[in-house]
């Protein structure tokens, strides 16, 4: 870790009091994107503060030197000198060669270029949510995105109603999601992990909302999370609480708007196939586990402002609920 | 009433210079729009279906002529020939409302055959820039007539020429904005 | 020859000090509005999950925060110094226009009023209070703007408001272009020009020019909103990124519109206070109009994210860095002006300084985004509100303040405190860097900006009560410059015409000066007419009893009532009303005709 990140990282900690772990800093990149933008804005940075040192320490001295006293002469009236402007106007422009060619070379190898044999995922924005689908595999999955450690990952961002950016700091930049127009990026994550991230460019109500996770998984890890979401829905055993708790999905308005393979074919809310398999709900807002579950069923609008989702209690009553959620968990 | 000025141009003059470059800019915008969304409309009616080349031709010329009736109307005012200046002034106003009425046939037009402004993006697009322009038309009008009338109750003589050439200033602008119009729209399809 | 009084006088003035009196207390009233919002955001910001207030009403705040400060308080505020001081520093007795001028001002002040309005009227759009004000940021991205996402009345009041804000903006950058080329005194060269003047000069042609095009992507999203056209809508084949093409090939010029003025300020403050002539005049006015003139090729550098492609990023990168050159000029300038001076340490030179030393963040945290990769990892967060604030606040605000301390007894005739002044100065300088450079943190470390929420998990929580406490710091002394400038009006010490020896022209006036300024038209033989320098001595200040009567034009309601036209006429789609837009033509048109036939000699 470069001085300088040391440097801004103990003073942020120690103004956070608690400070860390960042869950979404930019200043620890755990993917090739996010380091050259680093190394980048490191040199940036080591310049701009050079001049910053520079330009202030002339300023203060100016003030303090010249201060007015008692008794001092009355000032020489200079106007100009030729020299000093051409040079005070080539200095920043030197510099700014030395922030302009890096900036460039960086611009052209983080365009969203990725080898041929990349994992290729269409990233899709909603107004509050995410959807992931994985081209090749022909898995669709929100919220939480699975990639495998070391190898090119390409996503293909773009939108499905308003224009929303995907970002998830530690991977490296964010790219606007917009309708109509596919954006590009490409990494490779160094590091095994969950990274967090969230909907960058303001889009509407629950903007705040629109969080999302991206699980880097070793390769053996990320072959096993796929085969599981390949496979279809797990089916409730007869006679247990989640198999009511699949006939209420199935008479509900749930329908219309989610996906369960086999059992429902909506398409404007996340495909559910596995939402027991995940680790948040309602776009990383909440753990999923079955209180916050069933909440969330019974009134969305609640807990996420202007959310699609309507309150579903009633008609639903707490009984149905349970056994809804008792399905949904059951869906691994 | 024209005081001293620094640049030895008329202070109104100036203004409505800067006025031109500024709505320059405005129809800049409008123009490159309509280029920026030609050929995008997904559904038609689509420009060769629907423009009339040799009516819009017609409009064009007597917007033309107009301007040559403005510049007839600002030499009768200079030179104080107010029946002259009276004449010319009505023909100018006269011509920009034929050219308006040409637009209207127009719109209603391409309204029978299915374009209104919600149709598709030539719609949007050619509607809010030939209105925005046919706006500039009918204000010029207003002031032309208004300008006739002053002058039918003989309170406009060569010493408003300046207010007649600034109209005349007005005029020309919302013409040559035309000619690029036409060109734009309707003749590089 | 004596000044009238009254409320007529004042509602049917054409004087340009008044108007820029009116001008002032318009732009500070509406500047504290903007301030209350800010504080509502930083109260709810300061702890993760706040509870204050919800979501709905956090998007409003923030939408009205930025339209409020950009177009209510900031512009106005320095349209307050162009109408007050122009006219003065360039040896005239009013500006070009003097009912235009009237007129702007009616038309600013009923857009803010129908912007605002917005808070209180939702019962009339069956809805609540605080529920239909804009809601969809000062950038009103489409197409999220659109009818189809934000179907309440929201959004019209911020369209509407915006376009009749334009109107004024246009009309008075028509008329300070026609003043300052057209009125100076005899000798009054451009290059004698002082730099707040030339600043204003280059401010003006922004507006004409950047004001159009917003006014185009406006009528555009309008027409979207009311007669279904689809200018934004993908559906029909459009692009949304359409509207950030228009809104920042205006909105990047808006930008310079608000610093050059301030800059133009700092050039006249430094000199007076270190009594010592700007330090390379020309080549300050040269690099204000280069600024001016680069300003309308670097809007890509706000679409970095949008995907345009990496030559186009490239090309925005460097035009937006060669900005940065330009921008260094002045600032080596500036401190060479203070370099070998006399500097006395008034509350204007406190603010002149201040602007200085916060601009120079600014500055350098915009060379940061001006990188686009660095601006993937930066641009929407909190990284970028600290930008910003050090440019607006930080700069602008700075460089405003200083022209208040600074011109105020000429405005009024009364010294501010200068206690209460440099009290004023440092907390608000302490208290804007508490504000807004922990945010540069808060930012990397990916708080994204405009979300009413954060989780505690950010780690963010205690950086961002540091940043409120900022804002409170902030707004005390803002009260403090409040109860100044209250203060002055009883107990400031009555100004001389020149209280701190400055150069210009509007120093050889009374303070205030008599409604037709000059008792005689000076005649100017150099830049700095004031002094004395090695080249040449003082002049001398005009009589303070004029030679000869002079005569001052009478007010007129016409421009008030034409003025008056547009907020009606902006009624008619708010509430899809057709005789209303009839009332509101009609007295638009009425307005425009009276004006025009009404006797009225400058």
């Amino acid at each position: 870790m470069p001085r300088y990140r040391l440097w801004l990282l103990t003073v942020a900690l120690w103004v956070a009091g608690c400070g860390g772990p960042f869950p979404q800093t930019t200043l620890e990149p755990r993917s090739d994107f996010g380091s050259v933008i680093d190394q980048l804005f490191t040199g940036i940075f080591w310049w701009a503060a050079g001049v910053f040192l520079v330009v202030e320490t002339l300023l203060v001295i100016t003030l303090i030197r010249f201060r007015h006293r008692e008794g001092r002469p009355a000032p020489k009236p200079t106007h100009g000198h030729t020299l000093m402007e051409i040079a005070w106007t080539l200095a920043p422009a030197a510099i700014l060669v030395f922030v302009a060619v890096p900036t460039v070379r960086t611009i052209f190898a983080t365009a969203g270029e990725a080898p041929a044999d990349a994992l290729k995922v269409d990233v899709i924005g909603h107004q509050w949510w995410w959807e992931f689908r994985y081209r090749e595999l022909g898995l669709v999955t929100a919220n939480e995105l699975h990639v495998p450690l070391g190898r090119a990952v390409q996503l293909s961002i773009t939108s499905a109603d308003v224009i929303h950016a995907f970002w998830a700091p530690p991977l490296g930049g964010k790219r606007d999601a917009i309708p109509g127009h596919v954006n590009r990026i490409a990494f490779r994550a160094d590091r095994v992990g969950v990274y967090d991230g969230q909907c960058a460019e303001f889009c509407g109500a629950s903007h705040a909302n629109m969080r999302l996770r991206v699980v880097v998984d070793s390769d053996s890890g990320f072959g096993r999370w796929a085969t599981v979401q390949l496979a279809g829905p797990a089916a409730p055993a007869a006679g247990t609480l989640a198999e009511r708790g699949k006939a209420v999905f199935a008479r509900s308005a749930c329908i219309g708007c989610h996906t369960i393979q086999g059992v429902s074919p909506g398409v404007i809310g996340p495909n559910l196939t596995h939402v027991g398999s995940r680790a948040t709900i309602a776009s990383g807002l909440f753990p999923n586990d079955s209180a916050h579950l069933a909440s969330w069923i019974a009134d969305a609008p609640a807990l996420k402002p202007g959310s699609l989702m309507t309150r579903m209690k009633p008609p639903l009553k707490d009984d149905d609920i349970a056994a809804l959620v008792a399905y949904l968990a059951s869906l691994k | 009433m024209t005081a001293h000025t620094s640049m030895g141009l008329d202070n109104r003059k100036m203004a409505f210079w800067a006025f031109i470059g500024s709505e320059c800019l405005l129809f800049g915008s409008l123009i490159s729009t309509y280029l920026v969304y030609k050929g995008k409309s997904i559904v038609g009616p689509y420009p060769p279906e629907i423009l009339n080349i040799p009516f819009t031709s017609v409009s064009t010329f007597d917007l033309l002529m107009s301007s040559l009736m403005m510049v007839l109307a600002l030499a009768a005012v200079q030179r104080g020939d107010m029946k002259w200046g009276k004449i010319w002034l009505f023909s100018t106003a006269l011509l920009g409302l034929v050219f308006l009425g040409g637009q209207v046939i127009e719109f209603t037009d391409f309204v029978h055959k299915g374009l209104t402004i919600g149709t598709n993006l030539f719609g949007c697009t050619f509607f809010v820039l030939t209105g925005t322009h046919g706006a500039h038309v009918t204000v010029g009008v207003l002031w032309l007539l208004t300008l006739w009338v002053r002058a039918l109750q003989g309170k406009l003589g060569p010493a408003n020429a300046m207010t007649v050439e600034i109209t005349g200033l007005y005029w020309h602008f919302v013409d040559v904005v035309w000619i690029v119009i036409f060109t734009v729209v309707y003749l590089i399809q | 020859m004596s000044e009238a009084r009254g409320l007529t006088s004042w509602l049917t003035t054409t004087d340009h000090k008044r108007i820029g009196l009116l001008y002032f207390w318009t732009a500070l009233a509406f500047f504290l509005i903007g301030g209350i919002e800010a504080l509502f955001i930083r109260v709810q910001l300061a702890q993760p999950n706040g509870q204050v207030v919800s979501a709905e009403t956090y998007n409003q705040l923030f939408t009205m925060h930025g339209t409020t400060m950009i177009f209510l308080a900031l512009m106005p505020l320095g349209a307050s110094f162009f109408n007050y001081m122009v006219p003065l520093q360039i040896g005239a007795r009013d500006v070009a226009f003097p009912r235009l001028n009237a007129f702007s001002y009616w038309v600013f002040l009923f857009g803010g009023l129908l912007l605002n309005a917005s808070w209180f009227v939702g019962p009339l759009f069956h809805a609540g209070m605080l529920n239909v004000a804009p809601d969809g940021g000062w950038f009103g991205y489409a197409n999220l703007t659109e009818r189809q996402y934000s179907p309440g009345p929201n959004i019209d009041f911020w369209v509407l408001g915006l376009q009749i804000l334009g109107i004024s903006s246009l009309a008075a950058g028509f008329n300070f272009i026609v003043t300052i080329l057209n009125m100076r005194a005899p000798g009054m060269k451009m290059m004698r020009l002082p730099a707040f003047t030339w600043m204003t000069l280059v401010t003006q042609f922004l507006i004409i020019t950047a004001f159009p095009v917003i006014t185009v992507g406006l009528a555009f999203l309008m027409f979207d909103r009311f007669f279904g056209t689809h200018f934004y809508v993908r559906e029909a084949g459009a692009t949304p990124i359409l509207w950030q093409h228009l809104f920042w090939l205006f909105g990047h010029p808006e930008v310079y519109i608000l610093i050059l003025p301030a800059m133009g300020v700092v050039s006249d403050v430094l000199p007076t206070f270190s009594r010592k002539p700007l330090f390379g005049y020309p080549v300050v006015v040269y690099s204000g109009i280069l600024i001016g003139l680069m300003s309308w090729g670097v809007w890509s550098h706000h679409m970095f994210a949008v995907g345009l492609g990496p030559i186009a990023d490239s090309v925005f990168a460097a035009t937006t860095m060669l900005i940065a050159v330009p921008t260094g000029v002045k600032i080596f300038n500036w401190i060479a002006t203070l370099w070998g001076g006399d500097i006395r340490g008034t509350t204007a030179l406190h603010f002149a300084v201040g602007f200085i030393a916060m601009f120079i963040i600014g500055g350098l945290s915009g060379v940061t985004h001006a990188s686009p990769p660095a601006d993937l990892q930066q641009t929407d967060t909190y990284y970028v509100v600290a930008h910003i604030h050090y440019v607006f606040f930080g700069g602008t605000i700075f460089g405003l303040f200083a022209g208040v301390y600074y011109w105020w007894p000429k405005m009024t005739g009364r010294l501010l405190d200068e206690t209460l002044g440099k009290v004023h100065f440092w907390l608000q300088f302490i208290g804007m860097n508490l504000a807004f450079f922990p945010m540069h943190l808060i930012g990397l470390l990916g708080m994204p900006r405009r979300v009413y929420t954060y989780a505690p998990e950010l780690g963010v929580g205690t950086l961002n009560l540091v940043s409120t406490i900022g804002a409170f710091l902030i707004a005390l002394s803002i009260l403090i410059f409040l109860v100044n400038l209250w203060r002055s009006r009883t107990h400031g010490q009555p100004a001389p015409n020149d209280p701190w020896g400055g150069a210009t022209l509007e120093w050889s006036v009374s303070s205030p000066p008599p409604v037709y300024n000059f008792s005689v038209i000076p005649t100017v033989t150099n830049r700095l007419p004031r002094w004395s320098t090695e080249r040449h001595g003082p002049m001398r200040d005009p009589p303070a009893v004029p030679p000869e009567p002079i005569h001052v034009p009478g007010g007129s309601w016409w421009p008030m009532v034409a003025a008056l036209g547009l907020p009606v006429l902006a009624l008619a789609p708010l509430t899809q009303t057709l005789w209303v837009a009839f009332v509101g033509a009609a007295l638009l048109i009425a307005g425009v005709y009276a004006w025009a036939f009404q006797p009225f000699e400058v």
